[in-house]
């Protein structure tokens, strides 16, 4: 079966429906269907739109349609000072407040030279992590949600009310945490604190993960819906500029944790799961043992952590010189933060590189060629937040 | 009194308690489904509204279910669309009337063309889920309708193969007769290959999870009824649930000996192995992921058909 549209010809509209039903001529006097999966749809992970050109239910074309979350949120930060913008930054992607919070800090710490001080630096290394298996634990629930198992999603619904609590102890916040702050945190975590990060970390190791494998990621329906679909070569994850578990799951070794050493990483070990066929299966691989991976790096990390104030002594006023691009390793890949500083309290231009909106870009390439039910599973493992893609 | 009216009076009141249970037994359905997800998901379950266990809240639902606005899509086909919900209602109570649910008792058990009967009218679902999803003029709707075409078509085959085993073996198409048959042993050690054909085919006839393709709430929004809400969704979930039922209680007469049990009444053993399938469709819609509309059909054709014939082929050379 040929998937050319060439030659496009004109647009057969039924005037009476709009523009809902339009007809493209395939090869042999066949017709594809376009239709709009989102922005409302329980797949579309908040207000995503795909277009898809179907051929009965297989996809010819899906583009991606963004923007009906947009908030001018970059603009917003060039018009507030650099600590008002902190709290912002947790609506961009607010599956994973304390990463971005941490880019945009970190931004600044730069521009300035300010010191963290060692406990802020170890405690926002758990932080971060902590943040990292919250926001794969939703993954993992809203994948398989994709995929028809509700059990699934409840029960990482579960595991991830633990994480909650563990924020909401520290934090006072749930959700959009406004807790790092530039030059170190808002405060110091609370007595008993460790001892029930450690806990639910025993949980997550030896109850939840292995329940959740079992429950889904070694189930045989699961792997005959993942295995071979949406494969994203080497080259072209390269190419496109992924990051994060998409582009790992193609066989790329690359984690800012390791590249720019960000925080203190370099004091851990642990290792970057990489996939072998870039399919579905293998993002979702890489994710699972992901949360592994950032149970050992906290773990190490609570035994190093040294006692000590949390924040540096900052100026009143931070008014930095200069431009900078500051990048970490968030849960869906590279966030980056572009701020010039003019002298100003506040940034002169302030851009973010949010890893979901390039990932994006690579839909069309993997959904090509496979069936409606397979864009779900596509989609769901890139794990998009709409927040991010649209800003 | 004459004999015809005794026997008309006779029809309207089996007619009247098997219309009393369907409705009872609906209601009962969708609460235990929500406790046994309840109880699969580590959520507590609806158990608020009535005490004990949430009882009242079936109530709830249907109250909610009768007040909610019926809304008709623009552009939808008026009467197809209209029609839809009846056309996949009728067939799920007209079922209730081969089931044996004791020894001479039921609506109409002794009917000697029961397994045919059941074969034509479930597959007359088809023409309803059809009739929504192509009256709905939405495109989710209609794919929903073309995968249930597909599905209903490729898994009723499978389904009468694995029923002709046990017809086979009992030497007739009524239910009445084949639970009779098993009063030594249940047919489903001898016909063990068919019972694994019949429930997967049974699980896709019903669209219930792995073979909900038809609804696939995360592919297809709700796929064929979609566009449906209030009462008019309700006699969706009414004819999925009776379904669910029938079929249960038509896999534990075929296979695990119907009404046939000690000490207890023939009607409790008819109802114990009835729910012990409904809790284990529940069980499955609760566990596992969808399945693909491709590895369905391939599921279908390629395994349950030759596993079915495989298994006529092996009792009849058991017969002779």
């Amino acid at each position: 079966m040929s998937l050319t549209r060439e030659p496009v010809q004109p647009l057969e509209l039924d005037p009476r429906l709009g523009d809902r039903v339009r007809i493209e001529p395939l090869e042999g006097g066949r017709q594809t269907m376009t239709m709009s999966m989102g922005p409302q749809h329980p797949s579309t992970h908040g207000v995503l739109r795909v277009v898809l050109s179907l051929d009965g239910e297989t996809v010819v074309d899906a583009q991606p349609d963004i923007g009906y979350l947009h908030r001018n949120w970059e603009k917003i930060a060039e018009y507030m000072t650099y600590a008002m913008t902190v709290p912002f930054s947790d609506r961009n992607d607010y599956l994973a407040a304390i990463t971005n919070e941490l880019a945009l800090v970190q931004a600044v710490e730069k521009l300035t030279g300010l010191e963290v001080p060692e406990r802020a630096q170890i405690l926002r290394v758990i932080f971060s992590e902590l943040q990292r298996i919250t926001s794969h634990l939703l993954w993992f629930g809203t994948f398989g949600l994709d995929l028809g198992a509700v059990t699934a999603f409840l029960h990482a619904f579960t595991a991830r009310e633990y994480c909650y609590k563990l924020f909401e102890q520290a934090t006072g916040a749930r959700f959009l945490y406004a807790y790092l702050r530039i030059g170190g945190l808002r405060n110091d975590v609370p007595d008993g604190w460790i001892e029930d990060l450690l806990s639910f970390l025993d949980q997550l190791e030896n109850k939840y993960w292995p329940e959740f494998m079992k429950l889904l990621i070694e189930n045989p329906i699961f792997i005959r819906r993942t295995r071979g679909i949406g494969v994203l070569k080497p080259e072209v994850a390269v190419a496109y500029g992924a990051s994060g578990p998409v582009l790992r799951g193609s066989g790329i070794k690359y984690d800012v944790r390791k590249a720019d050493n960000y925080l203190p990483y370099d004091r851990f070990e642990f290792d970057v799961p990489v996939g072998e066929n870039g399919d579905v299966y293998d993002r979702a691989l890489v994710r699972m043992y992901e949360m592994l991976e950032s149970a050992r790096i906290i773990r190490q990390a609570v035994k190093e952590l040294p006692d000590g104030p949390v924040m540096a002594k900052v100026p009143r006023a931070i008014r930095p010189y200069g431009e900078v691009y500051h990048r970490v390793e968030g849960p869906r890949g590279e966030v980056g933060v572009y701020l010039v500083a003019a002298g100003d309290t506040n940034a002169y231009r302030a851009r973010w590189r949010s890893p979901c909106f390039v990932n994006l870009q690579l839909l069309p390439i993997l959904a090509r060629g496979h069936l409606v039910a397979d864009v779900v599973a596509i989609i769901g493992s890139i794990d998009i937040v709409l927040g991010e893609v649209d800003r | 009194m004459p004999e015809w009216l005794v026997a008309v009076l006779w029809a309207i009141l089996k007619a009247t308690i098997a219309l009393a249970f369907i409705g009872v037994n609906f209601m009962f359905l969708v609460w235990l489904e929500r406790k046994v997800s309840a109880r699969m998901q580590y959520r507590v379950g609806p158990y608020r509204v009535g005490k004990p266990h949430g009882w009242a809240q079936l109530f709830a639902d249907a109250i909610k279910m009768f007040s909610k606005e019926d809304v008709m899509p623009a552009a939808a086909d008026r009467w197809v669309w209209a029609a839809a919900p009846v056309v996949v209602f009728a067939p799920a109570v007209l079922l209730f009337v081969i089931l044996p649910v004791g020894p001479g008792f039921g609506v109409q058990p002794d009917f000697n063309l029961g397994l045919l009967f059941l074969s034509a009218v479930s597959s007359f679902t088809l023409f309803g889920i059809f009739m929504a999803g192509w009256g709905s003029n939405n495109k989710y709707s209609l794919i929903g309708a073309m995968r249930a075409a597909a599905q209903l078509m490729a898994y009723e085959i499978p389904l009468v193969l694995a029923v002709l085993g046990v017809v086979m073996l009992a030497g007739s198409l009524s239910l009445q007769d084949i639970v009779e048959a098993q009063k030594r042993y249940w047919f489903v050690f001898p016909q063990f290959l068919g019972f694994i054909v019949f429930l997967i085919a049974a699980i896709a006839e019903l669209n219930r999870t792995p073979f909900d393709l038809s609804e696939a709430e995360s592919e297809l929004v709700a796929g064929y009824f979609t566009e449906y809400s209030g009462i008019r969704w309700g006699m969706f979930m009414f004819a999925e649930y009776t379904n669910l039922f029938t079929m249960s209680a038509i896999a534990a007469s075929l296979f695990f000996g119907g009404w046939n049990g000690p000490i207890l009444p023939p009607v409790v053993w008819f109802l114990i192995k009835t729910y012990a399938f409904v809790l284990l469709a529940m069980w499955i819609r609760w566990t596992l992921p969808r399945i693909r509309i491709d590895q369905l059909l391939d599921l279908g054709w390629k395994f349950l058909v030759p596993v079915g014939l495989l298994n006529l082929v092996i009792t009849g050379l058991f017969l002779v």
